[in-house]
């Protein structure tokens, strides 16, 4: 039983991992419907900046707390700026065109950050310092979770709460729905598109950074790689639950978490990716849209 | 103090084996005086010894063979300026088998034609295994710096082929010795991380171990590299009851195993390779990496003819040495070293005179085993202790 509890929360952290990239994976999707590949990118250059602020205020020797919060603040915004700009450079111009143009542009993007970073900082792993300490109520379970463990959980839970509010009840989000359903209609009724793209884009980018900076702490390396199979797996997390839907992205997140820690602890960690795989290709077989997917069908 | 002493120290046996090897050939001289009756020995002794160098001089893999096409030449021309082997000048014939099997046969066709003594080579495993027989059929001994595929000395099919590199198994079967015979384990899992080089190190772990009734294989795993995190498999660990992880791969898996595995309060012993034997692997994981085991090859950054060669090198062609080229010095050596000793070019008395006499090369002092591998190169075994990889010792 310990075992199976031990697997239990292991998947858990893997899936809430997976969870605080695919939020932003999936939002972004539902609003434009472009698969931006550059979001793993993001997320890495998300956790370099904390590594580079935490490196920085550690040597002026302030509080393990502060230094956390202030980095995943900065690495936030640093990062927001990055989607800000990726987007205005990478996918506006291309807006009226294919879908498949934008998306060549997408990886011709993840690309070009993932050597820009390879350049500009080291192809080495670099350490990530372990900032969230270890809280006493939780030393005589030590073994089976950390406290890094449950900020992630809490992190990955509060975002979707966020986000599903900021799109379902603010101005905002009624604006995000309205351009997701038909962006021309949208803008005959006086939506400025652009910025609420702009503005999707921010938010996506400034939680990959989030995630970036916890999961970096929690793993304790770092190299300008990490974004691209964090990605993928995000990706693929999204897809299960429905892309575009947020408590879709969590819960295929943490579907594909479990199946991973299962199948690794029961059966073999040699195929843990072809397993997880299967598994997509068979939820898909039966429900295309994925788990909580809505299947719309196209209008004529 | 000490280091100054190690370089007197190693003069003087400079000096005391340039001696031997004088006496040796002196001795040799005497014999062949003595044999007169045997096939015109002195028309032999004029005839200079043909020493044949092939590998991969062009193409993809022309990076691995030309450092020992630059080896043979800078001991060549420094013995040809003192006195030859015995007296007999040496003669190089350089012949290119761009690592192709089925171009070293040829190869090693033109080399017997030419009339090599000895052959230095070939590179590649492949291209080594396909030129053995016709060197075996015709009674000439090749020593490869580079050749590593254990068959080529263990099968016991090719007995004139001889190598200055440790083969692929020697990590394997020195961290299963450490973990037997020094740590006295019982219950071992090994892991890998997929990749040609782990899994194939993680196989021959796993051989050794379920080949020895002392200890027994509780895990068997490979890992998926670049994953987010590993939780899994380090509570698999730790159901499995295992006292030590040999581990296959390289260090950014490593660092976040054994992390994790402390992480877990879990002490278990951790035992690697050469992948992990980096100081990137110590910056990375930080505190945990102390007490960790790593093989890797034995030091030779301080051996006195390592640091001439590499001068020689750095003098003759003005840039740093390539792959192999200390392996392929110490083949060059040990082959030239055999020739002289004995005084002869003869199969059987090179192979008594390489399995039984010592030589002092670049990879330190070395002979040879029954089989064709070096004794005296290969792997040592290394701890993290404060921060720092530190040989240990056993």
């Amino acid at each position: 039983m310990d075992y199976f509890l031990e697997l239990f929360l292991g998947g858990l952290t893997r899936g809430s991992i997976y969870a605080l990239i695919a939020l932003g994976y999936t939002m972004v999707y539902g609003i434009i419907e472009l698969i931006n590949f550059a979001h793993g990118e993001i997320y890495m250059i998300g956790a370099f900046t904390g590594l580079i602020v935490i490196s920085v205020l550690t040597m002026l020797g302030w509080n393990s707390i502060a230094i956390i919060i202030l980095a995943a603040l900065i690495a936030m915004l640093y990062s927001a700026a990055y989607g800000f700009t990726i987007e205005k450079i990478a996918y506006k111009p291309l807006r009226g065109s294919q879908r498949l143009s934008a998306l060549i542009s997408a990886i011709g993007m993840s690309l070009f950050l993932q050597n820009y970073v390879l350049l500009a900082q080291t192809s080495n792993f670099l350490p990530y310092p372990n900032l969230i300490p270890t809280w006493d109520f939780l030393k005589p379970v030590g073994h089976i979770v950390r406290s890094t463990e449950i900020v992630i959980y809490i992190a990955a839970a509060l975002v979707m709460v966020a986000l599903t509010y900021l799109i379902k009840f603010t101005r905002m989000g009624k604006a995000m729905r309205a351009v997701a359903q038909d962006r021309d209609m949208s803008m005959l009724v006086g939506v400025d598109v652009n910025r609420v793209i702009s503005f999707t884009f921010i938010i996506g980018s400034s939680i990959a950074a989030l995630g970036g900076v916890l999961v970096a702490s929690h793993i304790g390396q770092v190299n300008f790689y990490v974004g691209f199979i964090a990605g993928i797996k995000a990706f693929v997390a999204a897809v299960l639950g429905g892309i575009g839907s947020m408590p879709g992205a969590v819960l295929g997140s943490l579907v594909l978490g479990w199946t991973e820690s299962f199948f690794t602890g029961y059966i073999s960690s040699d195929y843990e990716d072809v397993f997880a795989f299967v598994f997509l290709v068979l939820i898909l077989i039966f429900r295309p849209a994925g788990i909580l997917g809505r299947s719309d069908t196209d209008k004529v | 103090m000490r280091k100054h002493f190690g370089r007197y120290f190693a003069l003087i046996a400079l000096f005391a084996l340039a001696g031997l090897i004088l006496f040796a050939c002196g001795q040799q001289q005497e014999k062949s005086a003595e044999a007169t009756k045997e096939a015109a020995p002195v028309e032999k002794a004029i005839e200079p010894v043909k020493l044949g160098v092939a590998g991969a001089h062009s193409g993809d893999l022309a990076s691995y063979g030309i450092p020992t096409v630059r080896a043979a030449e800078l001991i060549v021309k420094k013995r040809n300026a003192m006195s030859g082997a015995c007296g007999r000048q040496i003669e190089l014939l350089v012949e290119d088998d761009v690592c192709k099997p089925e171009v070293a046969t040829n190869t090693a066709t033109k080399l017997v034609t030419d009339g090599a003594n000895v052959v230095v080579g070939h590179i590649c495993s492949g291209a080594t295994k396909a030129a053995l027989g016709i060197y075996k059929e015709s009674g000439i001994i090749a020593m490869s710096p580079s050749a590593t595929n254990p068959a080529l000395t263990q099968s016991g099919d090719y007995p004139n082929f001889y190598r200055t590199i440790a083969s692929d198994d020697a990590q394997a079967r020195l961290e299963v010795d450490f973990a037997l015979d020094v740590l006295k384990f019982k219950k071992i899992a090994v892991l890998h991380d997929k990749g040609d080089y782990g899994k194939g190190l993680a196989e021959f772990a796993k051989g050794f171990l379920e080949n020895d009734s002392r200890a027994e294989v509780v895990l068997y795993e490979g890992i998926t590299p670049g994953a987010v995190d590993y939780s899994a498999v380090v509570q698999k660990i730790k159901r499995s009851e295992a006292e030590a992880v040999i581990f296959g791969g390289y260090h950014p898996e490593a660092s976040k195993l054994v992390q994790q595995m402390r992480n877990k309060a879990m002490d278990t012993v951790f035992i690697s390779d050469d992948g992990v034997k980096d100081d990137t692997f110590i910056k990375v994981a930080g505190e945990f990496a102390e007490g960790v085991y790593a093989t890797g090859p034995v030091d030779t950054s301080s051996n006195p003819i390592a640091i001439e060669a590499v001068e020689m090198h750095k003098k003759e062609y003005g840039e740093e040495p390539g792959a192999f080229f200390l392996n392929a010095y110490a083949a060059t050596l040990a082959l030239l070293n055999a020739v002289e000793k004995s005084g002869s070019t003869d199969y059987d008395v090179l192979t008594k005179t390489l399995q039984s006499e010592w030589v002092a090369t670049p990879l330190g002092i070395i002979k040879f085993d029954e089989k064709g591998d070096a004794i005296g190169v290969g792997f040592a075994m290394y701890q993290v202790q404060n921060g720092q990889y530190v040989t240990v010792e056993f």
